[in-house]
């Protein structure tokens, strides 16, 4: 095997090393009745051309880009990536360190990480952002569960509009803790109502996000304002992180903790994972925050240099007492992120965003051209809801085997939403490509 | 000795990214406007994000110094004990990033994404074959997610049952993350010492075992690199009072094709994919931490399910008593595919094979270093091995001065204050990638600081030397926190 | 770290099991953490100090003091009620070690029973403690 680089020579010597016969002697402290006696039930090894093969095969099973045309969003975006991003991302030196517990000689990852965090915090408007973690979810369920630390109240008032896979994760998180998780419903414009709050008190946090999963805009001022007369914290939830180059940011707008999704910059969507959890809050909340923190600092020689910092927060330090379990986040993913923003730059990302708002509201005004319901007015960003006439089912059906994905069906999630679909378009996809979606649906 | 690995090669000064740059600079390329501008309501724009405009030369040379500055398994050997920084064999960088895989939405219909349904149903089916169990899930994204998500579990296994259990065990050699994830869980994490051979007895689990505890959290191999050669019996004692096992299986990678931990009492367990499996750790993540369990906890197992449907996959949601989700989506798919990847290159005889290496690997530089530094449990060890820094105390030298001065030989230092239970613990694992020489000329090294440490103390005080910065204030940082630029 | 003989342990304040020590003054006690403690602790980055008003009994948590890579719970030595805290430590927690029995004092107390005083150590019998530890 390639990867083993013992010869029978050197095994042998160093048996002899050792002390023991055998390889299995090394094993002797493994109770006898504790050993496996028979071999591991497994397909036996490929060569590298075999695996090639077979892969390929697996690959060729799946739909997507340039094939065919996916008009699906929902907390996963197709942006394209500039190749000397992934380029620069495949460099050994990122991609096959661990953790930088050593900072001198993980200076690379250490910058790049600060960089990070800094253009995190300027995208949403905020003080401090940690280095990542696992996904957009579980960023929102470990912002509330902060929010609980930092106000001792045991209760979140969730938007009904937050990623319904998001409150799923969330509800997984709390169902043991016996904190209580309130949902809000929403208004026929496509934006939360904020009424029941007026009900609801010991919040430890208002949660919301914004484009919300019906892709519409939420006034992130009002939330604010409501969530602070409850003395509760404002948590801003965000899935699609490039409309943060448009629209004003959930800091500007008061939120205290702001937690979403980062796919959108500079990573594949690779069915869904990894991904790249954001969470970002005020310097007075800094050492409340779970996960990782990269810090500057000076070295001996008072040079610029880079840490893991706030440790004491952690797990290896704090133990049960930590802010949370997190060790490994998604560090390579946040690099991506922050080669992305680098490169779209701060003119680039305002010019993207833009353009994925202006060819949504090409396909949606094509749509209601065509007599099709746009049931919530509120405005949008890259996503919408369109109601199709009943029996759209077979159409869309028809519009897969022509390698067409015409959005994703609301009613698994919204049962009251039957015939609604949720459907986004970036920049990736071509005013060609809208026109004949339009044509398809309606014949 | 061999020259020495370490030396200082061109290294150049990188500033900020906002730090350079120019207005009016772009390092992308914008896709086509072939649609009117349709301008959004002011009230809802913003200023935009004030980020740099760089060129595309700017961003490549950018990160590409930076990447310079950082060391990996690529690089040189990485001994980090308890993080198996394996080699990361470069077919499964090409595999995961195949378009088809790399551009899936998650979302898409089973019929449009059956090649990635399939490598994951085989996955957790080979995953449940070598760690014995019945079945798995790969949705938890690392290690202390697979942790939450086993504690996850167990609560609801309890729950079904009526029971209102509060305790989990948790040894004193345990990772942070243990206590931590039973914590957030709601549960209360009980500490056990381990005896004078670092490991668990019976006895001691006995004692603290009562109707109240739900269960044990067990690193086995665990920390100090030493087999718990009582897991079996200790099993019976917490199943004995109603309990379940769970096994922090981040060690897998001593015992593949030795030990099946089904088959030893264990009920529910992780696997790091980016530790026993080889894929990359990326400075930190991704990871991926799938969780395998026997037949009793699959019913709470998170969803969706990939099931197979006469030859067709499918995800399933209809489990009522699933603990519910832990991502948004199905994991870290593009760590999932470069393990598989891995798995069917290797094939169950070498990784049986690789097991046995990694032991080899440890004993040697066990064996070889034994005289040079203390050794905290002169007794065979697993796939890694605990020293520390008695004999150096006399001469004001610290694990952290020697793992600071390896740097200067060309080595990444190992684990080093791991596990708690040993004083200035050095903690090494060299992995089964490792070559007789390569281990050869780091005995050598770290016998060469132990000499220095006595002739030339500040040698060590002083390291290191030749890395892009000296030293760095971990004081100052934390007294003083500048988190962002 | 300071070798026994070389820590100062001063003879007009009573000292806890946990180094915590305590100096009555009229009918207030100011607290703070000894010489053993910060010298075990190292550089001191962080203090989270309780909020003027909040009571403790004799020996309750108060307080935890963070070195880079240890936390430390900190227990009062006599019950009360905090009516003064250190703010200096906010922005200059290295108080606590360059000046642990003056600047780097934590809080005052309004005892509750001034007289649990006397259930701490004096330094002698701090001292003998830490020679029978070693």
């Amino acid at each position: 095997m390639h990867y083993l680089p013992h010869t029978a020579e050197d095994i042998e010597s160093m048996l002899q090393a050792v002390g023991v016969e055998h390889l299995d002697d090394l094993f002797s402290t493994v109770p006898e009745d504790c050993r496996l006696q028979e071999g591991l039930d497994l397909p036996e090894a490929l060569t590298e051309w075999e695996l090639d093969e077979h892969m390929a095969a697996l690959s060729n099973e799946m739909a997507v880009s340039p094939e065919y045309r996916v008009f699906m969003g929902a907390g996963s975006y197709e942006h394209f990536i500039p190749a000397s991003v992934s380029y620069l991302l495949n460099r050994s030196e990122f991609v096959t360190s661990y953790t930088p517990y050593q900072p001198e000689m993980s200076q690379g990852t250490l910058q790049a990480i600060y960089e990070y965090q800094t253009l995190v915090a300027r995208l949403l408007g905020m003080e401090v952002a940690t280095a990542s973690h696992y996904d957009g979810a579980t960023a929102l369920a470990e912002s509330l569960l902060m929010a609980v630390r930092i106000t001792g109240q045991r209760k979140v008032a969730v938007s009904s509009l937050i990623h319904p896979l998001y409150r799923r994760v969330v509800k997984t998180y709390f169902e043991p803790t016996g904190y209580e998780v309130l949902e809000l419903p929403y208004l026929n414009t496509g934006l939360t109502d904020l009424s029941g709050l007026d009900e609801m008190d010991g919040l430890a946090a208002v949660a919301v996000q914004s484009p919300n999963f019906f892709g519409c805009i939420e006034d992130l001022k009002a939330v604010g304002e409501k969530a602070h007369d409850k003395d509760a914290l404002f948590v801003s939830s965000f899935t699609e992180a490039l409309a943060y180059g448009l629209l004003i940011n959930p800091g500007s707008s008061g939120a205290d903790i702001v937690c979403g999704e980062g796919q959108s910059l500079g990573i594949p969507r690779s069915f869904g994972g990894p991904a790249l959890g954001m969470l970002a809050t005020g310097k007075k909340y800094m050492r409340k925050l779970p996960g990782r923190l990269v810090g500057q600092t000076k070295d001996l020689d008072g040079k610029r240099g880079f840490v893991l910092t706030l440790a004491t927060r952690e797990q290896h330090i704090r133990r049960e007492k930590a802010t949370s379990n997190i060790c490994t986040n998604n560090s390579l993913c946040a690099l991506a992120a922050a080669m992305y923003m680098a490169s779209v730059g701060g003119s680039g990302i305002r010019e993207l965003a833009l353009l994925n708002h202006d060819k949504a509201e090409y396909l949606k005004a094509q749509l209601k051209k065509e007599g099709f319901t746009i049931p919530f007015d509120s405005p949008t960003f890259n996503e919408f809801v369109v109601e199709f006439p009943p029996g759209f089912e077979a159409t869309y059906a028809r519009l897969l085997k022509k390698n067409t994905v015409p959005g994703l069906s609301l009613a698994p999630y919204y049962p009251e939403l039957a015939n609604h679909y949720l459907l986004c378009v970036t920049e990736t996809r071509s005013k060609e490509d809208m026109d004949a979606l339009v044509r398809e649906v309606r014949s | 000795m061999k020259e020495s690995l370490g030396t200082t090669g061109l290294i150049l000064n990188e500033p900020l990214l906002w730090e350079k740059g120019k207005k009016g600079r772009s390092g992308f390329s914008l896709p086509r406007r072939d649609v009117e501008s349709c301008p959004l309501a002011p009230e809802l724009t913003g200023e935009g994000p004030d980020f740099p405009d760089l060129s595309e030369v700017d961003v490549v040379r950018h990160y590409t110094r930076l990447s310079q500055w950082n060391f990996g398994v690529d690089t040189g050997m990485y001994p980090l004990g308890s993080c198996t920084m394996k080699y990361s064999p470069k077919t499964n960088e090409t595999q995961a990033g195949r378009p088809g895989f790399t551009g899936a939405h998650p979302l898409l219909p089973a019929g449009l994404c059956q090649g990635i349904l399939r490598m994951m149903f085989e996955l957790e089916l080979y995953l449940a074959e070598i760690t014995g169990m019945d079945a798995a899930t790969l949705q938890p994204a690392a290690g202390a997610h697979g942790e939450l998500a086993g504690m996850l579990l167990i609560h609801g296994f309890h729950r079904k049952k009526g029971n209102k259990r509060s305790k989990i065990i948790v040894p004193d050699t345990a990772h942070g993350t243990n206590p931590a994830s039973v914590a957030l869980c709601g549960y209360r994490p009980v500490p056990v010492k381990s005896n004078e051979q670092g490991i668990l007895s019976v006895e001691a689990i006995f004692d603290v075992m009562d109707d109240d505890t739900a269960g044990i959290m067990i690193t086995n191999p665990n920390t100090l690199g030493l087999f718990e050669e009582n897991s079996r019996k200790i099993a019976e004692v917490i199943h004995g009072r109603g309990g379940l096992v769970y096994c922090d299986g981040a060690n897998m990678n001593a015992v593949m094709g030795v030990v099946k931990m089904g088959a030893i009492g264990v009920d529910v367990m992780h696997l790091n994919l980016h530790k026993t499996f080889s894929t990359p750790h990326g400075g930190g993540g991704p990871g991926s931490g799938p969780v395998c369990v026997k037949k009793h906890l699959e019913p709470f197992l998170p969803v969706p399910r990939v099931v197979e449907e006469n030859g067709r996959y499918v995800l399933s949601d209809d489990y009522p008593e699933s603990i519910g989700k832990l991502q948004a989506f199905h994991g870290s798919v593009g760590v999932i595919i470069k393990a598989y990847s891995y798995i069917r290159s290797m094939g169950p005889e070498n990784l049986k094979k690789a097991s046995q290496l990694a032991v080899l690997n440890a004993n040697y530089i066990k064996e070889r270093l034994k005289g040079v530094l203390h050794l905290a449990y002169d007794r065979p060890c697993m796939h890694e091995c605990v020293f520390s820094d008695k004999h150096q105390i006399d001469d004001h030298i610290t694990t952290l001065d020697m793992a600071k001065r390896l740097m200067d030989y060309g080595f990444h230092p190992p684990t080093v204050y791991f596990p708690l239970v040993v004083d200035g613990a050095i903690m090494m694992e060299p992995t089964e990638t490792e070559s007789k020489e390569e281990l050869d000329q780091y005995i050598e090294a770290l016998k060469a600081i132990v000499n220095e440490a006595k002739d030339d103390p500040n040698l060590l005080h002083g390291a290191p030397n030749k890395c892009k910065v000296k030293r760095l204030d971990e004081t100052l940082a934390a007294r003083k926190p500048c988190l962002a630029g | 770290m300071k070798e026994i003989d070389e820590l100062n342990l001063p003879d007009d304040i009573r000292y806890a099991e946990d180094h915590e020590w305590a100096r009555l003054e009229g009918n207030k006690v100011t607290v703070g953490l000894d010489d053993y403690a910060q010298d075990q602790l190292g550089d001191i980055v962080f203090v989270e100090l309780p909020r003027v008003g909040d009571t403790f009994k004799q020996s309750e948590e108060f307080t935890t003091v963070e070195s880079v890579k240890a936390v430390c719970e900190c227990y009062l030595p006599v019950g009360g009620e905090i009516i003064a805290v250190n703010s200096e430590l906010e922005e200059s927690p290295e108080l606590m070690n360059e000046s642990p029995y003056d600047k780097g004092w934590m809080v005052e107390v309004n005892p509750t029973d001034p007289s649990e005083m006397e259930s701490l150590m004096t330094n002698v019998q701090c001292l003998e403690k830490l020679k029978g530890a070693k």
